[in-house]
């Protein structure tokens, strides 16, 4: 029978870890990330999971681990945040490049300097053209939920790519939530054994990682991109099974909050969805027409379901957790995203960037308020303005 | 235990075909090491010399199962594909006994970039045999100095000039001495210029069970500055002018495998090579002292290491 436990994010995560029966796990420990990795090693050294267990000496070595790993046939996952994730950064293109679908866990956090262990979006959205699938939970049984996920669309063999579950560094990895945990043989029935048409293996040798020349990369690339494009259609079909064994459904990509027929609509990821879902309720009993999207899929980045979600509206109020420095008035990496899904169509509504939770500061219901004024404020001949919300005077 | 060349395999896991230079020591130092390493082998390659000029899509050099991921990480690489033969084997989902795993890497990625992801393996004690094919400089990007390139050398990163003239300041960084430091049942130095010294220690570290390092020394024409035909000749003055010192320390008892009652002057192997061309009397003077005295202090050196000493 499934059963109820009350779990912090970090141990959700490693709880998908171990129902998927990991072979593999390499970490290095870093805040907020730290519990998840304690727990996968309480476990093997109780037995209570056949898996091994290697402390690397460094994240970059983690990565490496677990994709050699996986190159031999081993299911495998890891987990790390902000700097740790940053010192993957070169491994995270050869995890996909060698299309080894390794399995990450993000606590999402602030990079140095100032040193933040604090949360925010900086650290995954600098890895968001890694080739890596990348999705964002929002609650502590969406966690669990999207590294079984993580482990269905990477390993698919038309996709064959690695995959980040993000999880807001504190808000979720610290915080226990009364989730639903399930039989093992419902993961067994949703997520078949790993085995990859190749791995290394003496009785059939193969070279992984060669040199390619000018002459073969981009087609090297190519292929990538085609994995990453096959991956639409295999989140879809993967929730479908998803719910059919769970009982638990999803919106694959972005869920919807009284958008139908919102003039303004708010477009969130992760745990401070919740915050704003809690504004849009009250401001639609106070008779405003708003509404709210939020992302669950990041990469493959979901802009046919986001420009029917939203091409109605009047505007578009689009949350970022991090910050592209240099961009267009230096707003975030999302909002460009959005903008850009939004090009070609003619109906098109105005955009707002608000750039909130930086580095860890609080998101209120007050703040998200104040989001709302910029929304209603929008002048239908103005462009578009990059709001920080929650800064010191 | 001695290797003798009738036992050795006519096959070759290092094929014929590859891109490396003529007389290239590092690519003579593989090819033995796979006769002996043998079909169930999975090799691990750092970015350098070997991995570039064996695995050019989409042809490639290897014989056996092989990867490469990045430059500073084969000891890691290596760790991940023993870890998943280690779970997969217990969980009964491969048949495979006995797997030799090899890590290979040139001494940029070994001394210098390298070697804190050697250092973790060699820690955490996974079951990989990490081979150092030790040619003095980066030789892949052009010869530019490595921290493992001897003192007085010319590279293109320490050039002799009118403010430094002696070339490469710094003394060669003595990493099978740090391997040692760390414990592991197996640690030797080899050179390509005695092939069945270098083969008999590979069967040694594939046969003990944990870590082990060897340290190859492999002669590089391109980058030392000397004719491709006399990679041997170099690779053994090396040895017998005592610039290159033969051991091998097996669970923690050292024993030097090459003994030379006495050592030849190493103005004959420094005279081999354009990289040394510039060094005046003096400095080969001071070459020379250095070798006699790391040489008379060698076995006491180790002994502070709390190795044993075999006679």
């Amino acid at each position: 029978m499934p059963k109820q436990a009350v779990i912090s994010g970090n141990m959700a995560a490693a709880y998908a870890a171990k129902y998927a029966r990991v072979d593999v796990i390499a970490a290095y420990p870093i805040t907020p990330q730290t519990t998840a990795i304690e727990y996968l090693s309480q476990w093997v050294a109780s037995g209570e999971l056949d898996a091994e267990f290697v402390p690397a000496e460094s994240e970059h070595s983690a990565m490496t681990i677990c994709i050699a790993a996986s190159a031999s046939g081993a299911r495998t996952f890891t987990a790390t945040a902000s700097q740790g994730l940053a010192l993957m950064h070169e491994m995270l293109y050869i995890a996909s490049g060698l299309r080894t679908p390794v399995v990450m866990m993000i606590g999402n956090r602030s990079l140095s300097s100032p040193l933040s262990i604090w949360n925010d979006h900086q650290d995954s959205m600098a890895e968001r053209d890694a080739g890596w699938i990348q999705m964002y939970a929002e609650n502590v049984q969406e966690t669990f939920d999207m590294g079984l996920m993580c482990y269905r669309v990477g390993e698919d063999s038309r996709v064959m790519l690695p995959a980040m579950f993000c999880i807001d560094g504190f808000f979720l990895t610290h915080t226990y939530q009364n989730v639903v945990l399930p039989d093992q043989e419902q993961v067994d029935e949703f997520l078949p054994p790993y085995s990859p048409k190749y791995r290394l293996d003496p009785s059939n040798p193969i070279a992984m990682g060669t040199v390619g020349d000018p002459r073969w990369y981009m087609e090297f690339a190519k292929q990538k991109v085609e994995a990453m494009e096959a991956a639409r259609g295999v989140v879809e079909e993967a929730h479908r099974d998803f719910e059919k064994i769970f009982g638990r459904r999803y919106d694959p990509f972005i869920e919807r909050f009284h958008c139908n027929d919102a003039d303004y609509i708010f477009i969130t990821m992760g745990s401070v969805s919740g915050t704003f879902r809690h504004v849009v309720r009250e401001l639609r009993k106070e008779g405003a027409s708003v509404g709210l999207v939020r992302i669950r899929t990041f990469r493959p980045f979901p802009y046919e379901e986001l420009r029917e979600a939203i091409s109605g509206a009047k505007v578009v109020g689009i949350v970022d957790r991090s910050i592209s420095f240099g961009a267009m008035k230096s707003c975030g990496p999302l909002f460009l995203e959005v903008r850009a899904a939004l090009y070609e169509q003619e109906k098109k509504p105005k955009t707002v960037n608000l750039i909130l939770g930086i580095g860890g500061r609080d998101t209120t219901p007050s703040m998200v308020r104040e989001c709302f004024k910029k929304l209603e404020s929008v002048d239908e001949r103005r462009e578009f303005d990059v709001f920080w919300i929650g800064l010191r005077e | 235990m001695s290797i003798k060349l009738s036992e050795l395999p006519a096959e070759d896991y290092f094929l014929p075909g590859h891109r490396a230079c003529a007389g290239c020591g590092a690519a003579i130092a593989i090819r033995l090491i796979l006769k002996v390493a043998g079909p169930n082998t999975i090799v691990a390659s750092a970015t350098g010399c070997i991995e570039v000029i064996s695995s050019l899509y989409p042809e490639n050099a290897w014989g056996v199962p092989w990867i490469h991921t990045a430059f500073e990480n084969a000891a890691a690489t290596a760790s991940g594909v023993e870890a998943a033969y280690k779970v997969l084997r217990r969980k009964g989902k491969i048949s495979h006994d006995k797997v030799n795993f090899l890590a290979i890497a040139g001494d940029g990625g070994t001394a210098d970039i390298g070697i804190q992801a050697l250092s973790g393996m060699a820690e955490r004690g996974h079951n990989v045999k990490y081979i150092c094919y030790d040619n003095e400089a980066y030789m892949n990007t052009g010869i530019q100095r490595s921290s493992s390139t001897p003192y007085g050398a010319w590279t293109t990163t320490s050039p002799p000039g009118k403010a430094i003239p002696i070339g490469k300041r710094e003394v060669k960084k003595d990493v099978a001495r740090i391997m040692v430091a760390h414990g592991i049942p197996y640690v030797a130095t080899a050179s390509i210029g005695y092939p069945l010294d270098l083969m008999r220690k590979v069967k040694t570290a594939l046969e003990i069970e944990g870590p082990a390092y060897i340290h190859v020394h492999t002669p590089c024409p391109t980058g030392w500055r000397f004719e491709s035909n006399k990679t041997i000749e170099v690779a053994r003055l090396a040895v017998q002018t005592g610039m290159w010192v033969l051991y091998e320390v097996k669970q923690g008892r050292l024993r030097i495998t090459y003994k030379l009652s006495k050592l030849k002057p190493v103005e004959e192997y420094l005279r081999t090579q354009g990289r040394f061309s510039h060094l005046t009397d003096d400095d080969i003077a001071k070459i020379q002292e250095d070798v006699r005295k790391r040489f008379e202090e060698f076995v006491e050196g180790y002994r502070q290491l709390g190795v044993s000493v075999e006679a």
